[in-house]
C-alpha cells in the first residue's frame, strides 16, 4: 500500500465512522423506541428469545414502531432475562427477571399508554424519578468497566455501533506506530496474560518480536474450559470486535500476517459473531490498511478438550492432531505453529488492548494493585446472591467482590465457607482470605492462582472433601495422559478421595494426597497436571478439620457425602406430596395434608426430595 | 488462507463436518477423510478419539446434556444427572433402547448462573429441578419412561396443587 492509498483509506474510514456515528446517536437520541434485550446465551438460556417475540409481537399488535436489538451480556445474570426501553424523553429503563408475559406488558404500558412500570434501573446520568442508576446498582457500583465497557451496550452484530464507540481507534493508533514503541506501550502498561498464569504481555511480545522468520502467528486463546468460568464467553458474544481488534495489534507489534482464533465448539453463537466481526472488518479494509500490515484471521473449533487451552496442545490441536502438550522451551514465542513464532493471548488479554492504545498506557497502570495493573473480569457464581459477569479492579479484596458486589452467601442462614479461585487449578479460600487483595502474588501465595476469572462461592452446605474430589474427577477425565504424573497421579488421588468421602480411608491417606502432590506439581509436562492438587493442596491446607472429621468420625458436616448422611422430613412438610412422587425408590409415604415420612431403609439418597420441596421441610443430617 | 500451508490442519474441521451432519463419525467416513488428506485411517482414530466431540456410534433422537460444571455440581447437577439416569434408564454416554434419547455429562456450558443447568437438544433449561426436568424430557420426546409416580394408585399430583 502507498501513500495515496493510505490517504484514501483513512479518508473512508473516517466516512465510514461518521456514519456509524450518526447511525448510533439516531438510535440512542431519536425518535423511534428503542427494545434492548440481553440475548448472550445466558440470556437465551433464562428465555430472552421468547421475550423478543413477545416484544415484536406486541409492538405490532398495538401499532407502535420500536426497534428491537438483541445486545450481549451486561453482567447481572441473576437478573436475566433483561430488558431495556427507550422511548424519547426518557432515559433508557431497565428491566429484570422479564418474561414474556412481563415484556408485553411493560411494552405496552410505556410505549401504548405511556405509562411507566416500575423498572430496575436506568441508564442516564441524572437522577430520574426516584428510580436508581443501573451502573449504581450494589452490583454495578464496585465495578470498573474497560474491557466490558460495550457488554449489554452495542448490538455485537452491528459494527457500526462498535465504530461510534471509537471502535479500531486503538488499532489505528497502534498500526502508525514502530513495533518496538507498540510493545514499549504495552510492558508500561503493565498488562498480564489474562488467561491465568499472569505472564507479561508485552514480554511475551517482545521475545516473539525479537524472532527472525518469514512466518508468524497470532492466536487468540478462546478455549475458555474451566467448568464455572464464562468471562471469555459473555465478551465474544458481547463485543467480538474488541478481541479481534485486539489480535490486529498484536499481530502488528510480532509482525504476524496470519490469525488464528481457538474457539470452543460448546460456544456456537461467540463462533457466528467472530465469523460476522471478521467478515465485517475485512469488509472495511482493516486487514490491508496500512503499508507493512497485512492480516488474515480464521476460527478454529475446539472438539472438547480441556487440555488445548494449554498453549503447546493448542497448537497440535490447530494442526489438526492430538492435543497433548509438549515440554517448553522452546516457547511458543519462539517456535510455536508449525515450528514459527507464535504467540497466544486470552480473549480477555486482547480485548483489554485497544482501550490500553486508545486511553495510553498510564491510565491502564493507573487502575489495579503494583504489581498487578488494570482490571479483571470475573464469573461470580456459586451460592453467591448476586451472579454474574463482573469487572474490578485488581487489588479488589475478595470480600468486596462476593460480599459487596455479589450480596454474600444466598442462604442468610448458611454462611459463607470457602471461594474457589481459577478452576479445577485453583484453589479455594477460606474466610481469613477474604480480606486479601485479588492479585496474582497473593493467590499464589495462598496455593491458589488467578486463573481465567471463575469465582466459585460456597457456603456451609458445600463439602470441601468433596469439592476436591470433583476438581480431581475433572482434571482426571481431561488429563491427555501423555506424562505418568498427571495420568497416573490425578487417577490415585480420585481413588483416595473418594474412600475419604466413604469412609474407607486413614489419616496416612493425607500425607499421601500431599506428598502426591508435590510429585505432581513438580513433575508434570504442563499446567494442568502441575496445578490439578491445587484444589486438594489448598483443602487439606485450609480445612483439614473436615477431612479428619470424615475419616475419624464418619460425618460430613456439609450433609453431602452420602454414606453419612441420613434425609428426614421436619414439621415444616405440608403434605402436598410432591417429594412423595419425585422419589424414584418410593422411600416416602404420608397422607395428604399430614408430614410425610422418609423410610430411610429404602432412602438411596439422591437428594431429589429436598430439591423439590417448596417448604424447606427435607433436613440432611450427619452424625 | 483456504489454500492451507498444511492439508493436514483439515482433520479435525473435516470430522466435525462429519459429525454434524450424520451425528458421529462411521467408519465409512473415517475411511472417506483419511483418503481425502492422503493419512492414515488410524491417524484418523487417533485423533478423533482423544476429542470429547467425536461420537463413533449413531446417535439418539434427542440429546440430554447434564452441565456438571463447577457451579452446576454445587447447586445439584448431580442429582439431576441420578435422576436423569433413573428416567430413563442409561447412564452418561449411553443412548436408550428406542433410540430416543441420548444421555452425556458437560463439563461447562458457560450458563452458571443460571446452575444447575440441562440441555435438551438445543433448549437450554437453567434453574432446573428433576421434576421440571421430567415435564422437558416428556415435551421432549414422547419419553417412554413412567411420569414419577405414575404408577401410584392416586394421583398426588392433583393434590400438589392444593
Amino acid at each position: 500500500m502507498n501513500s495515496a492509498e493510505l490517504a484514501e483509506f483513512r479518508q473512508s474510514f473516517s466516512g465510514k465512522k461518521a456514519q456509524a456515528s450518526k447511525r448510533w446517536d439516531d438510535l440512542n437520541t431519536g425518535s423511534t423506541p428503542v427494545v434492548y434485550v440481553g440475548a448472550g446465551s445466558c440470556g437465551r438460556a433464562a428465555g430472552a428469545m421468547d421475550v423478543i417475540a413477545s416484544v415484536e409481537k406486541t409492538t405490532e399488535r398495538i401499532k407502535v414502531k420500536a426497534r428491537v436489538l438483541q445486545v450481549g451480556c451486561i453482567g447481572p445474570c441473576y437478573l436475566e432475562p433483561l430488558m431495556d426501553i427507550r422511548k424519547p424523553g426518557l432515559p433508557r429503563l431497565s428491566y429484570a427477571n422479564v418474561t414474556a408475559k412481563k415484556a408485553a406488558e411493560i411494552v405496552e404500558a410505556l410505549l401504548g399508554r405511556g405509562e411507566m412500570l416500575k423498572p430496575v434501573g436506568h441508564f442516564g446520568e441524572q437522577a430520574f424519578d426516584g428510580i436508581e442508576r443501573f451502573f449504581d446498582l450494589p452490583m454495578m457500583k464496585p465495578q470498573v468497566r474497560v474491557v466490558l465497557r460495550n457488554c449489554g451496550i452495542i448490538d455485537p452484530e452491528d459494527m457500526d455501533h462498535y465504530l461510534a464507540r471509537d471502535g479500531y481507534e486503538g488499532f489505528l493508533k497502534a498500526v502508525a506506530m514502530q513495533p518496538d514503541q507498540l510493545i514499549q506501550e504495552v510492558e508500561a502498561s503493565g498488562i498480564r496474560g489474562r488467561g491465568g498464569a499472569g505472564f507479561p504481555t508485552g514480554r511475551k511480545w517482545r521475545t516473539c518480536y525479537e524472532q527472525k522468520a518469514e512466518q508468524k502467528y497470532m492466536i487468540c486463546n478462546a478455549d475458555e474450559g474451566d467448568p464455572g468460568a464464562f468471562m471469555n464467553r459473555s465478551l465474544l458474544e458481547g463485543d467480538p470486535h474488541a478481541v479481534l481488534e485486539g489480535m490486529m495489534i498484536a499481530a502488528h507489534a510480532i509482525g504476524a500476517s496470519r490469525g488464528y482464533i481457538y474457539c470452543r465448539s460448546e460456544y456456537p453463537l461467540a463462533i457466528k459473531r467472530l465469523n460476522q466481526a471478521i467478515a465485517d472488518a475485512r469488509s472495511l479494509g482493516l486487514f490491508r490498511c496500512f503499508p507493512n500490515f497485512e492480516f488474515e484471521v480464521k476460527i478454529k473449533e475446539g472438539a472438547g478438550a480441556f487440555v488445548c487451552g494449554e498453549e503447546t496442545a493448542l497448537i497440535a490441536s490447530i494442526e489438526g492432531k492430538r492435543g497433548s502438550p509438549r515440554p517448553r522451551p522452546p516457547y511458543p514465542a519462539v517456535e510455536g505453529l508449525y515450528g514459527k513464532p507464535t504467540v497466544i493471548n486470552n480473549v480477555e488479554t486482547l480485548g483489554t488492548l485497544p482501550n490500553i492504545l486508545r486511553n495510553g498506557a498510564s491510565w491502564y497502570a493507573g487502575h489495579g494493585a503494583e504489581k498487578s495493573k488494570g482490571t479483571k473480569t470475573f464469573s461470580l457464581v456459586g451460592k453467591v446472591k448476586r451472579t454474574g459477569l463482573i469487572e474490578v479492579p485488581l487489588g479488589t479484596t475478595l470480600r468486596k467482590v462476593i460480599f459487596d458486589i455479589g450480596g454474600g452467601p444466598i442462604n442468610d442462614a448458611k454462611p459463607f465457607k470457602a471461594v474457589q479461585t481459577g478452576g479445577p487449578s485453583g484453589g479455594c479460600l477460606p474466610e481469613a482470605y477474604l480480606d486479601k487483595p485479588i492479585d496474582y502474588e497473593n493467590l499464589a501465595a495462598a496455593g491458589s492462582i488467578m486463573g481465567s476469572g471463575g469465582l466459585i462461592v460456597m457456603d456451609q452446605e458445600t463439602c470441601v472433601v468433596d469439592i476436591a474430589a470433583y476438581f480431581l474427577d475433572f482434571t482426571q477425565k481431561e488429563s491427555c495422559g501423555k506424562c505418568t504424573p498427571c495420568r497416573v497421579g490425578t487417577r490415585v488421588m480420585v481413588d483416595i478421595l473418594e474412600r475419604i468421602k466413604k469412609g474407607d480411608a486413614d489419616e496416612d491417606d493425607l500425607d499421601k494426597l500431599e506428598r502426591l502432590g508435590e510429585t505432581m506439581s513438580k513433575g508434570s509436562l504442563c499446567a494442568l497436571g502441575k496445578s490439578a492438587p491445587n484444589p486438594v493442596k489448598t483443602t487439606i491446607r485450609y480445612f483439614r478439620d473436615e477431612y479428619l472429621e470424615h475419616i475419624r468420625d464418619r460425618r460430613c458436616r456439609s450433609g453431602v457425602c452420602k454414606e453419612f448422611i441420613t434425609f428426614t422430613i421436619n414439621a415444616q412438610c405440608t403434605g402436598c406430596a410432591v417429594c412423595l412422587r419425585a422419589c424414584p425408590s418410593n422411600a416416602i409415604t404420608g397422607l395428604k395434608k399430614e408430614q410425610h415420612v422418609i423410610d430411610t431403609a429404602k432412602c438411596i439418597k439422591c437428594g431429589v426430595c429436598r430439591s423439590v420441596c417448596q417448604f424447606d421441610a427435607v433436613e440432611v443430617k450427619s452424625p | 488462507m483456504e489454500t492451507v500451508t498444511n492439508n493436514r490442519e483439515q482433520l479435525i474441521p473435516l470430522l466435525q463436518q462429519v459429525q454434524r451432519r450424520e451425528g458421529y463419525v462411521s467408519h465409512e467416513a473415517a475411511t472417506r477423510i483419511a483418503d481425502q488428506l492422503k493419512i492414515a485411517e488410524s491417524e484418523v482414530f487417533g485423533v478423533a478419539s482423544f476429542y470429547a466431540q467425536f461420537k463413533f456410534y449413531p446417535p439418539g433422537k434427542n440429546a440430554v446434556r447434564v452441565c456438571l460444571g463447577t457451579a452446576c455440581h454445587v447447586r445439584g447437577g448431580q442429582v439431576l444427572l441420578s435422576a436423569l439416569e433413573r428416567d430413563l434408564g442409561i447412564g452418561p454416554g449411553q443412548t436408550t433402547k428406542d433410540r430416543q434419547f441420548d444421555l452425556d455429562r458437560v463439563a461447562c456450558l458457560g450458563c452458571c448462573a443460571l446452575a444447575p443447568v440441562v440441555t435438551v437438544n438445543d433448549e437450554i433449561l437453567g434453574q432446573v429441578n428433576p421434576n421440571k426436568l421430567s415435564a422437558a424430557i416428556r415435551r421432549a420426546g414422547k419419553s417412554k419412561a413412567p411420569a414419577r409416580g405414575d404408577e401410584r394408585e392416586s394421583d398426588p399430583a392433583e393434590d400438589g396443587k392444593e
